[in-house]
């Protein structure tokens, strides 16, 4: 299981980035990109997102 | 591998602050900004105080300081207002996309080269130096520093990948949401409005922060760790007021605040952290600005001092911590503390605090201090034991 952006609601604040305790997620190039080895589907990026982008998938 | 005295990462007011400050001083500077667009998008009101304006030597040039504002109109849950209203101007919204680039335009025209679309996404510590990868378009070019300022931001990589872990728990962070609206109706265009309530915006606030009579940045921040998400709270509330659901939305802004707690140290190394990067926002309302700015003073200081001493250690750089906690930090730390009172405000306490409280109560404190106002406010409100309760746990 890991997270997963949804890249149509994402308005690229790198919140989730700021939240993230092992470094799993960049803001680069204009997009969120997850890094699923480090992932521990914590889910701190899922709840910090004003607009409900990031998702936990199974 | 083109070599500078700094490299600041991040382009916003901390990073072009610091990096108009070591320019001033003859050091060769680099401040490189991985988005294309210096002070676009925002994750911000553009709220800044009339005091920030003195501290920092600004003077507000209607170019950018858009809005003078006189005061604050605080909203209990059924709508009941208390309005502080000062004589004099005691603060602006500004517009920082033109803020930033006439930050900017002041610490290039003093010797500090600024690039946009340049990410810088390598360090390496290498004989007293970093050496850094920046990626500007297609091509990755290497240059190295004595000394790296870490100004990007809540989401700060760059301190991350120098070895300062600047993560907190989810608690600690305000998730925040906004649009810039446009043909809209509301009170109060001299005053920085503000709603408070569970089912408005739990453990935060609501804003609207006027640009003009009938254009804002309507906002909200609330806790990180809140079930539903920032954008569904706005969308209801501006769902509820006529005035803001016949508007456009002109721009959408997102982001999160750290607002739980300050970095025991701010440094390692040849790196320097100032601004979000460093938690460096006021804990109660979240804003930076200034605070940013004025950390970048602070680090800025220092960096100079190591280079006239030739020492860009650890050791050496963490005299930012101690001065930035006696200029500031202490101070927040306090703040800090008055936080967790309002976390623990029931509705029916903001009704109360609405019913007994004037205005001209919180404006007799001095110059808006919060915890000052907090005082009194227990004070004059012995007659309700519950909320008193609250209080009095925070406020010793």
């Amino acid at each position: 299981m890991v997270v997963r952006n949804d890249a149509e609601k994402c308005c690229y604040c790198g919140g989730c980035v700021g939240s993230c305790p092992v470094q799993a997620l960049e803001l680069k190039d204009g997009r969120i990109v997850v890094d699923v080895e480090k992932c521990t589907s914590c889910g701190n990026c899922v709840k910090i997102c004003p607009v409900a982008a990031m998702e936990l998938e199974k | 591998m083109q070599e500078f005295d700094v490299i600041i990462v991040g382009a916003g007011p901390a990073g072009l602050r610091a990096a108009d400050r070591l320019a001033r001083a003859k050091l060769r500077v680099l401040c490189v900004d991985k988005k294309q667009e210096i002070g676009v998008p925002k994750r911000c009101a553009e709220g800044l105080g009339l005091g920030w304006f003195k501290r920092l030597g600004l003077k507000p040039d209607p170019k950018w300081a858009v809005q003078e504002i006189r005061g604050a109109a605080l909203y209990a849950p059924s709508g009941k207002v208390v309005e502080m209203r000062f004589p004099e101007t005691n603060g602006f919204v500004l517009e920082r996309r033109v803020f930033e680039k006439e930050l900017a335009r002041q610490a290039s025209e003093n010797g500090a080269l600024i690039k946009t679309k340049a990410d810088a996404f390598e360090f390496e510590r290498s004989g007293g130096r970093v050496n850094v990868k920046v990626r500007e378009g297609s091509e990755v070019v290497e240059y190295s520093a004595r000394l790296i300022f870490a100004c990007d931001g809540v989401e700060t990589l760059t301190a991350r990948r120098l070895g300062v872990n600047t993560t907190m728990p989810l608690a600690d962070y305000d998730s925040g949401y906004q649009y810039e609206m446009a043909n809209i109706d509301f009170e109060n265009s001299d005053l920085i409005n503000i709603f408070f309530g569970l089912e408005i915006a739990p453990r935060g606030y609501l804003w609207i922060f006027p640009k003009g009579k009938h254009q804002a940045n309507v906002g909200i921040g609330i806790g990180g760790t809140s079930e539903k998400t920032a954008k569904y709270y706005l969308d209801k509330f501006i769902e509820s007021q006529p005035g803001l659901k016949k508007g456009s939305i002109i721009e959408v802004n997102c982001g999160c605040v750290p607002v739980g707690g300050f970095l025991d140290d701010m440094t390692a190394d040849n790196l320097l952290i100032a601004g979000d990067a460093a938690h460096q926002v006021n804990p109660i309302h979240g804003g930076g600005i200034g605070l940013a700015m004025e950390g970048a003073d602070i680090a800025s200081g220092v960096a100079i001092r190591a280079f006239e001493e030739n020492d860009f250690s650890h050791d050496f750089l963490k005299q930012y911590n101690d001065l930035w906690y006696e200029a500031r930090g202490n101070k927040l730390k306090a703040v800090l503390k008055k936080r967790r009172m309002f976390e623990n405000l029931q509705d029916k306490d903001f009704e109360t605090l609405a019913a007994n409280i004037s205005g001209e109560d919180v404006m007799k404190l001095s110059a808006g201090d919060l915890v000052e106002a907090a005082k009194v406010v227990t004070k004059k409100l012995m007659k309700s034991p519950g909320l008193v309760k609250v209080m009095l746990k925070y406020l010793k």
